[in-house]
């Protein structure tokens, strides 16, 4: 004969146990966990991806001097001058004739002769944290040295950037809206649960329960259920990330959707964060429906 | 204990009762008679808080009903044992946890608290039914689990609405005693029953006094019953 439930923890069984809509609130929380869990990947490889473009592109820029053979060194070290000068920069020199043959070689073959050619000659620039004005070094390099093209990346580098941003932006909003839908689910579930139970809520209250004690009982329901069905999900959409095939070079952006090290313990925010969301939601139903049901 | 004051109530037919002033003194027991339909169960009702009523005031333990939040009110039932008529169990939960739903409720779910409620079952002969859910009990088995839950909590008063109606004169003669045997402990009852041969019963037993419902009023009855 067990008469007596010891733990606290099972005062929620005074709610009667509903199964139909149970089981689709506990397959609802698993599938929006498994989807958060997607949502988290995207969030965080888009954020690896604008970190990596924004950091190996950032710090490096090319002048071209493109002149006539006899202006051609001459323009060089204006250019070089001016970058001295210019805030910014950490360093520039100019690629000597066996760097740039090494760089050309692969179209023309080693033997060409590069001296001789109207070749640009390339000037390194590699900027210090802080970057350097791009526009102002334009405008005294096409003042003093008509030759230099300065090519800092970032016309094509931005973009791409923003893009990994707006992607990162996308997977945080999914998983804020995932979390309101879950709140939503849980407050519709809640509410159909205290109406069907009016019965069991007058007896609570007929034996001495407080209206704390009765939202408890159903908080702990709802709260259970989100926890347990988030949990499964989440496993399930760690699996699924787990299976994607593994990240390369020629996949680029696409096989790089996964989590990288510690990364893989943030999915587990996400039962917790349906475990809130839930109780939050049962709480504040059971409070208007309890104080209707006055 | 339970003090009415120019109590007034009416569904939304018409006046059930009007101008009550009545005070149920601590350790006395009261019955309640009257024709069904009479308003015995109403009455209760506002003895326990379940109603408030449309005019007067009404005082449980020295507070006035109209002033108490539904929390307070919950509060004070811990110290009411109240018997329904239709015995109110969660039909989910098995006897024995119905019996210690207000123990659960009040956070007083301890280990010495089985010792109580074990001896509670045997004492209205449910020790055996313990597991059934309470669909699956007769009417009688259903109120006498009802009495039983109702003092559980050793309550200052105890509430009765028709606790004998569905059991026949051996049980009912027992769940008399208890309620005697509790007032003797100096809890306050009031029960609300139409059988009169329990209440010539209890006037063997205890200085039991009788409220008749009679047009619109409840009185104290006269010795002839
Ligand atoms: N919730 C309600 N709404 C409207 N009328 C009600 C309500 N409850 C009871 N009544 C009416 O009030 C009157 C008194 O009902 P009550 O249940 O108090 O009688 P009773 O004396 O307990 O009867 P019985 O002996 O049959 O249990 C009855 O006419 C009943 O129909
Ligand atoms: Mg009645």
């Amino acid at each position: 004969m067990s008469l007596l439930w010891r733990t606290d923890g099972q005062a929620g069984r005074v709610v009667p146990p509903s199964g139909f809509t149970a089981h689709l609130l506990v397959f609802a929380a698993a599938a929006m966990a498994f989807l958060a869990v997607f949502a988290l990947a995207l969030s965080l490889a888009s954020g690896r991806l604008a970190a990596r473009w924004g950091d190996e592109l950032a710090q490096s820029a090319t002048i071209r001097i493109v002149a006539p053979l006899e202006q051609r060194d001459a323009q060089t070290e204006a250019a070089l001058r001016i970058l001295q000068t210019t805030a910014g920069v950490a360093f520039a020199r100019a690629l000597d004739t066996e760097e740039q043959q090494a760089l050309l070689a692969p179209w023309f073959g080693p033997e060409l002769d590069i001296e001789n050619l109207p070749v640009p000659q390339l000037i390194e620039v590699i900027e210090e944290d802080t970057g350097f004005d791009a526009a102002g070094l334009r405008l005294r390099l096409a003042a003093e040295v008509p030759g230099a093209v300065l090519d800092d990346h970032t016309q094509w580098r931005a973009p791409l950037v923003e893009a990994a941003d707006r992607l990162r932006l996308l997977g945080g909003i999914s998983i804020v809206l995932l979390a309101v839908t879950m709140a939503a689910v849980v407050t519709l579930a809640a509410n159909a649960a205290l109406a069907a139970n009016a019965q069991v809520i007058k007896v609570l209250r007929l034996v001495g329960a407080t209206d704390q004690f009765i939202a408890q009982a159903f908080v702990r329901r709802f709260t259970g259920r989100a926890l347990a069905g988030a949990l499964g999900g989440t496993l399930l959409g760690m699996v699924a990330v787990l299976l994607l095939p593994p990240a390369s070079d020629a996949g680029g952006f696409l096989t790089g959707l996964g989590f990288q090290g510690l990364e893989w313990a943030l999915p587990l925010l996400i039962p917790l964060l349906a475990a809130v969301v839930a109780f939050g939601a049962t709480g504040w139903s059971a409070k208007r429906v309890l104080g209707e049901l006055a | 204990m339970i003090e009415l004051e120019n109590v007034a109530y009416s569904y939304s037919g018409g006046a059930l009762f009007s101008d009550i002033s009545l005070r149920l003194a601590p350790g006395s027991f009261h019955f309640l008679t009257g024709p069904s339909g009479a308003g015995k169960t109403t009455f209760l009702k506002l003895c326990y808080g379940a109603l408030l009523p449309t005019a007067g005031q009404v005082t449980i333990f020295d507070k006035d009903l109209a002033a108490l939040t539904r929390d307070d009110i919950a509060i004070l039932r811990r110290r009411m044992g109240v018997v329904h008529q239709d015995c109110q169990f969660l039909d989910h939960l098995t006897l024995s946890e119905n019996l210690a739903l207000p123990l659960i409720a009040s956070d007083r779910a301890a280990e010495d608290a089985q010792q109580d409620l074990e001896d509670l079952m045997a004492w209205v002969d449910l020790t055996h039914r313990a597991d059934a859910l309470p669909p699956e009990l007769s009417g009688g088995e259903r109120q006498r689990a009802a009495l039983a839950r109702g003092v559980i909590m050793s309550p200052d008063v105890i509430i009765a609405d028709e606790p004998t109606g569905n059991v026949d004169w051996e049980m009912s003669q027992r769940l008399l005693r208890l309620l005697v045997e509790l007032n003797k402990m100096g809890k306050t009852v009031l029960v609300a029953t139409h059988d009169l041969s329990l209440i010539r019963a209890a006037k063997s037993q205890v200085q039991a006094r009788v409220l008749r419902i009679a047009s619109n009023r409840v009185q104290l009855a006269g010795a002839d019953l």
